[in-house]
C-alpha cells in the first residue's frame, strides 16, 4: 500500500477512535477496548474494502457488513458516521433514550447497519445467511463480519462455521479481533479457545493470521480472501486492546467501561497527536 | 370425513406446492423427513438447505438470508425452534422485525411415545412474548396450507404451529383464513368454547355433549393467536357471558393466557382452561395421553359447565 493511502487510513482510524472514546464518553457506558482495537481494521474495510454507499443503505448490490461482537458497536457507528451514512453530531446520542444509536447495533433504525447483534455468537450466522442468498441470488457481493475472540467460546460460532464451509461461502470473509482480553479478564486464562487458526481450517476455511493494526497486513488478508474460491476465509488479526490510548491498552478493566473527565481528556489529546502526526 | 392428514404432511405438501408460485427458500434442521420439508426438498433442491442439528444458527442463518430479501422458512421440531433457539428467534428475527418464518412441527403432547423432552408445551408461551411475532396453529390440512400461504403474503416474522399425529380433515378449500381472525364454526348463546389447533376437533364434539345436557355452546377456532381477534372474543364473553380455551399447550401463558388477559381488561367473564396443567408430558400413545393431560371433548364439557356455573355477566 502506498504510504498516502496508509496516512489517510490511518487518520480515518485516528477519527473513529476519537469518535468511540467520545460517544463512551458522552454515554458514560459503553465498551472503548474492544472499539479501539477494531479502527483500523474497519478503517480499511469502509475505505477501501467494501462496496457500499452512504446515499443508498438499502442499495440491493452493496457489501454487507456484520459486527457480530455487537457490544463494539461504537466503532461501526463511528466508522458509519465518518463514511457519511449520518451526521457525525448524532454519535454524541449514543445510548441515550432520544437517539437512535442503540447500545446494542439495531439494524431497522441505523442507516448503514445491516445486522442487529449484540447477542454473541449470532452475527457470523447472519453473515452465512447474506452469503448464502448472495449465491443463490447470483448476486457479486461480498459479506464481511468481524467476531471477538472470547465469542468464539460460543458453540453457534461453529455451528456457523461448519454451515460457511458446507455451503462453500467463498463470498464471505469474517475476521476474529484477537485482542486475548475478555470481561472476566485474559482469554487463556478464562477459557482458551486456541488455536483459532487450526480450529477455523479443521472446520474448512481458509485463515490467514496478520497483525490487525498492520495496513500492508490488512490489504494482503482482504485481497488474498477476495481471489480464495470454494472456501470461505477467517482472518484472525492480533489487535490491541484499547489501541491508541495509552492507559486503556491491554487492560481487561477498559473492556466495558466509560472514562471520566480527566481521562477522556487525556485519550482525546493522545489521539488527536496521533492523528496529526500523520 | 376425510381420511386424516397430520398438519406437518399439510405443511410440507404446502411449502412444495407454493413454492411454484413464491420464490420461497427452506432450511431445516437434519429433521427434513419429519417436518416433511423434504417434499419442497425433492420439488425445489436449489432453495432447500440442511443446517444440520445447529438450530441456534439455521435460525440466524434465515435472519441474514432474511435481510438481504429473501422469504425463508426455518423448520425443526418446535421444543428446538421456540424453545432451544428462543433467543435467537428473540434477537435474530424479532428485534430487527425480519421476515422469516418458523415452521414448528411435532408441537405439544401429541408427539406421542419421544415423551416429554420432545413434548412442546410452552411454544405459543414464548412466541408470545417476541412483539410483532404472529402466532398460527392450524388446526387441520385446510387451515394448515391456508395458514402457510398467509404467512408468505405476510411481511415480518411468523410462527407456525404444527402437529405430528394425523388428524380429522374439518375444512373445505371455500374456508376462509385470514391471519388475526377467529371464525365462528357453531353458534351457541351458554358458553363459547374457544380452541385451537387440534383441540377444535375436541371442542366440536364438546358441544354435542353439552347440547345433550341442555347447554348451548358456541365454537369458534383461534387459528390465530397472535394477534388475537380481541373484537370476536369481546363479542363472545358479552354474548355467551362464558368461556372456555382449549389447546394442546400449558394453560399458561398459551390460548388461555391470552383470552384471560384481553378479557379480563375489557369484559371480565368467566374463563376456564383447557390444556396441559403445569406439568410435563410422558411417553405414551396419543388418545391415553390426551385423556391423561384432559386434552378431550369430555374434558371440556365439564370446564364449560363449569364456567356457565361461574357466570354473572358483565
Amino acid at each position: 500500500m502506498d504510504q498516502e493511502k496508509k496516512r489517510e487510513l490511518g487518520r480515518k482510524a485516528a477519527e473513529i477512535r476519537l469518535d468511540i472514546v467520545e460517544e463512551v464518553f458522552s454515554a458514560s457506558s459503553g465498551h472503548p477496548g474492544g472499539s479501539l482495537s477494531i479502527a483500523d481494521i474497519l478503517s480499511y474495510l469502509y475505505f477501501s474494502e467494501m462496496r457500499v454507499d452512504p446515499k443508498n443503505p438499502e442499495w440491493e448490490d452493496r457489501d454487507r457488513f456484520v459486527l457480530s461482537k455487537g457490544h463494539t458497536a461504537p466503532a461501526l457507528y463511528a466508522v458509519l458516521a465518518e463514511k457519511g451514512f449520518f451526521p457525525k453530531e448524532d454519535l454524541k446520542g449514543f445510548r441515550s433514550i432520544d437517539s437512535y444509536l442503540q447500545g446494542h447495533p439495531d439494524k431497522k433504525h441505523t442507516p448503514g447497519c445491516d445486522m442487529s447483534s449484540g447477542s454473541l455468537g449470532q452475527g457470523i450466522s447472519a453473515a452465512c445467511g447474506m452469503a448464502l442468498a448472495g449465491k443463490i441470488r447470483k448476486k457479486d457481493y461480498r459479506v464481511y463480519a468481524i467476531l471477538g475472540d472470547g465469542e468464539c467460546e460460543e458453540g453457534q460460532v461453529w455451528e456457523a462455521a461448519m454451515f460457511a464451509a458446507h455451503y462453500q461461502l467463498d463470498n464471505l470473509c469474517a475476521l476474529v479481533d484477537w485482542n486475548g482480553l475478555q470481561i472476566d479478564g485474559r482469554i487463556k486464562e478464562v477459557i482458551d479457545p486456541t488455536p483459532l487458526d487450526e480450529k477455523f481450517r479443521a472446520f474448512g476455511w481458509h485463515v490467514i493470521s496478520i497483525d490487525g493494526h498492520d495496513y500492508d497486513a490488512i490489504e494482503a488478508a482482504y485481497k488474498e480472501a477476495r481471489a480464495f474460491k470454494g472456501k470461505p476465509t477467517m482472518i484472525i488479526a492480533t489487535t490491541t486492546k484499547g489501541k491508541g490510548v495509552s492507559y486503556m491498552e491491554n487492560q481487561v478493566g477498559w473492556h466495558g467501561k466509560a472514562p471520566n473527565a480527566e481521562q477522556y481528556a487525556q485519550a482525546v489529546t493522545e489521539l488527536t497527536a496521533q492523528r496529526d502526526a500523520l | 370425513m376425510a381420511d386424516k392428514i397430520a398438519t406437518r404432511e399439510a405443511y410440507g405438501a404446502a411449502l412444495a406446492e407454493l413454492g411454484a408460485k413464491y420464490d420461497i427458500i427452506v432450511f431445516d434442521a437434519d429433521l427434513a423427513c419429519a417436518t416433511k420439508t423434504e417434499k419442497f426438498k425433492a420439488k425445489f433442491p436449489d432453495r432447500f438447505f440442511d443446517c444440520g442439528i445447529a438450530e441456534g444458527n439455521m435460525v440466524c442463518v434465515a435472519a441474514g438470508a432474511a435481510a438481504a430479501g429473501m422469504i425463508p422458512f426455518v423448520s425443526s421440531f418446535a421444543m428446538f425452534a421456540a424453545g432451544r433457539a428462543y433467543e435467537q428467534i428473540r434477537n435474530g428475527i424479532g428485534y430487527p422485525g425480519l421476515n422469516v418464518k418458523i415452521g414448528a412441527t411435532h408441537a405439544g403432547i401429541t408427539v406421542g411415545e419421544d415423551g416429554a423432552t420432545h413434548q412442546c408445551l410452552e411454544d405459543i408461551a414464548l412466541m408470545r412474548t417476541i412483539p410483532g411475532m404472529v402466532i398460527l396453529n392450524p388446526a387441520d390440512a385446510v387451515e394448515s396450507k391456508k395458514a402457510v400461504e398467509a404467512a408468505i403474503l405476510h411481511q415480518g416474522p411468523v410462527y407456525l404451529r404444527f402437529g405430528r399425529a394425523a388428524v380429522p380433515v374439518l375444512f373445505d378449500d371455500s374456508y376462509d383464513f385470514a391471519i388475526g381472525r377467529g371464525v365462528k364454526l357453531a353458534d351457541g348463546n351458554d358458553v363459547t368454547l374457544i380452541a385451537t389447533g387440534v383441540m377444535v376437533e375436541q371442542a366440536l364434539a364438546a358441544r354435542e355433549l353439552l347440547l345433550n345436557e341442555g347447554i348451548s355452546a358456541r365454537v369458534v377456532n383461534f387459528c390465530t393467536i397472535k394477534p388475537l381477534d380481541r373484537e370476536m372474543l369481546l363479542a363472545c364473553a358479552k354474548e355467551t357471558g362464558a368461556i372456555v380455551t382449549a389447546e394442546e399447550h400449558t394453560v399458561i401463558g398459551g390460548l388461555g393466557g391470552a383470552v384471560s388477559e384481553a378479557l379480563s381488561e375489557t369484559c371480565p367473564v368467566p374463563v376456564l382452561r383447557v390444556g396441559v396443567e403445569d406439568q410435563f408430558g410422558r411417553s405414551g400413545k396419543v388418545p391415553p395421553l390426551m385423556e391423561l393431560y384432559g386434552l378431550t371433548a369430555a374434558h371440556i364439557a365439564k370446564k364449560a359447565k363449569a364456567a356457565v356455573a361461574l357466570k354473572k355477566g358483565c
